[in-house]
């Protein structure tokens, strides 16, 4: 590959506390400007939590306590002056399982939007369609707008979920295990679309399925037991990984 | 071959278990019949276009009931804009806001007691309080002691309708960067609303059919008025009244009233439960 591009964000020398249980034991890691980092590791490993540090998710649960820096664009999101809704305006995140709202296709796409802008109806219908064009949605949706989002299948209800991340014009988007409630060809159009969305956006993605991984990410991080095994360029670790227990994951010896 | 007798024991008393509950479901099936076969039978032939436009009448002579169906009517609906938004916003505080508070569980406590208070109770109390100070009874007063019911009822179906709400709606709207009053009113609400509105609906069933809270606070009124500052007529009083009068009219239109109650009653019941039922489909 080319020269490194730019650090979107970075993860420096970070730790998470479940109450006393030490779940990051001091992750340090980029996240590059408009590339897709995937993060693979057997299950409580970190992965998740490590998303839901980046948007700070965890500040709903009292119990849960990081420590370290992440930096967005060169500033620290975990200091307490950090405004948490417009954290999560610039850096959106979509769920394991679809969670429309429940309110029409329309709605849950112009509800994020209008959470930040006033715009006439016309703009707004043109932002609804373009979200819903972003997501691979449209035309299977354009006819029936004012249908409730928990009318769709399961695929269509994830890729409504993108278009709402999408709309608000995030950052960064998190994708936490986005296709494993879904059918393979489901899953087919998701990571297309992924692969599109990293034209304009930073992307991280958890996901149990190695050749995902393989497939739609630039960058990959192996995690184990709280700690970051590895992480470079996705060729790399799937072909020459460094470490052994790297190797030994991703050729389904263990995890 | 294969010893059978424990299995005989098993079997043997699986079916005298069996009957006794089939025995205590009929008894229970047929009591509900019992009551409302007799009080089709006797009620219905009371019914007729004069109850619901003749004033219930002195004793003697015939009548009907719309002064107390208005009554009813004009307090448990002020009753239920009073408790039901309280009851609401308390139960949103402790499913939304209480997280690890001991005053929630402090509430939880006091309200369980208050479900389960007896309305004569409630009754006096809003007597010591709206009605003794300002020296006479009123439809307010009556409506006030039927909102202190419907407070409970709706807190505590407006609590655990909320936490039913999965973790994962709650986390989405979050993660738009949406802030919390919003993610609770346009989100939470919407998803767990058909359990709120039920949880609504069956406070007013309980509370049509109350006597005893309205004993000390409405009274009872022999006119049509619209005065809610003053005694209002009610269904249930009025057949309290007239079911213990020795006039043949009276008794008449106590089982009307009775009838009336009771279908408003299933009626709302059965919109309960159609309501939760579509919540699930």
């Amino acid at each position: 590959m080319s020269a490194t591009p730019a650090e979107k964000v970075s993860v420096k020398n970070l730790r998470f506390f479940y109450g006393q249980n030490l779940a990051l034991k001091g992750i340090n890691l980029p996240l590059y400007d408009r590339k897709v980092t995937a993060f693979i590791g057997p299950s409580g490993c970190g992965k998740s939590t490590l998303l839901r540090v980046l948007n700070r998710m965890y500040d709903l649960y009292p119990k849960q306590r990081a420590e370290g820096e992440v930096l967005l664009d060169g500033e620290n999101i975990l200091g307490p002056e950090q405004d948490l809704n417009l954290l999560r305006a610039r850096i959106g995140m979509v769920f394991q399982k679809p969670t429309p709202f429940p309110m029409s296709i329309y709605e849950n796409i112009a509800f994020g939007i209008r959470l930040y802008e006033n715009l006439p109806r016309s703009e707004m219908d043109d932002r609804v369609e373009a979200a819903l064009r972003g997501a691979a949605l449209w035309d299977e949706v354009k006819n029936k707008l004012g249908a409730s989002g928990l009318s769709l299948s399961g695929g269509q209800q994830q890729r409504l979920c993108i278009a709402r991340s999408v709309a608000v014009k995030p950052d960064v988007i998190l994708f936490d295990e986005p296709c494993s409630a879904l059918d393979p060809i489901s899953t087919a159009k998701i990571e297309e679309l992924i692969d599109e969305l990293k034209a304009h956006y930073t992307i991280a993605i958890v996901t149990h399925n190695m050749q995902q991984a393989a497939r739609v990410s630039d960058y990959t991080a192996f995690m184990y037991l709280g700690e970051l095994i590895e992480f470079d360029e996705t060729d790399r670790i799937f072909t020459a990984p460094k470490q052994r227990a790297t190797q030994d994951y991703i050729t389904g010896r263990f995890g | 071959m294969k010893d059978v007798s424990k299995y005989r024991v098993r079997a043997r008393s699986s079916s005298i278990w069996m009957a006794l509950s089939v025995a205590a479901t009929a008894l229970g099936l047929g009591m509900l019949a019992l009551i409302l076969g007799s009080l089709f039978w006797n009620g219905f032939t009371s019914l007729s276009p004069r109850v619901f436009t003749e004033m219930t009448p002195p004793p003697g002579s015939a009548g009907g009931l719309l002064n107390a169906i208005v009554g009813s009517l004009m307090m448990t609906a002020l009753g239920v804009l009073v408790g039901a938004p309280l009851g609401i916003m308390a139960g949103t505080w402790l499913a939304e806001y209480s997280a690890g508070s001991r005053l929630a569980s402090v509430v939880r406590f006091i309200n369980d007691i208050l479900l389960s208070a007896p309305s004569i109770v409630i009754g006096l109390f809003i007597y010591t309080v709206a009605v003794a100070p300002i020296g006479r009874f009123s439809g307010i007063a009556g409506a006030l002691a039927l909102a202190v019911i419907v407070i409970p009822v709706t807190l505590r179906t407006t609590e655990d309708m909320l936490r039913l709400v999965p973790t994962a709606l709650r986390e989405a709207a979050y993660a738009l960067g949406m802030p919390r009053s919003l993610v609770i009113r346009k989100v939470i609400y919407s998803a767990a609303k058909s359990g709120i509105v039920t949880g609504v609906l069956l406070a007013v069933a309980r509370i049509s059919g109350e006597t005893a809270p309205l004993l000390f606070t409405a009274l009872n009124n022999q006119f049509f008025s619209w005065d809610m500052t003053r005694p209002v007529a009610n269904l249930p009083y009025v057949i309290f009244q007239f079911a213990s009068s020795p006039y043949k009219d009276a008794q008449s239109l106590a089982w009307a009233g009775a009838i009336i109650i009771t279908m408003t009653v299933l009626a709302l019941s059965v919109t309960a439960r159609s309501l939760s039922g579509s919540r699930n489909s």
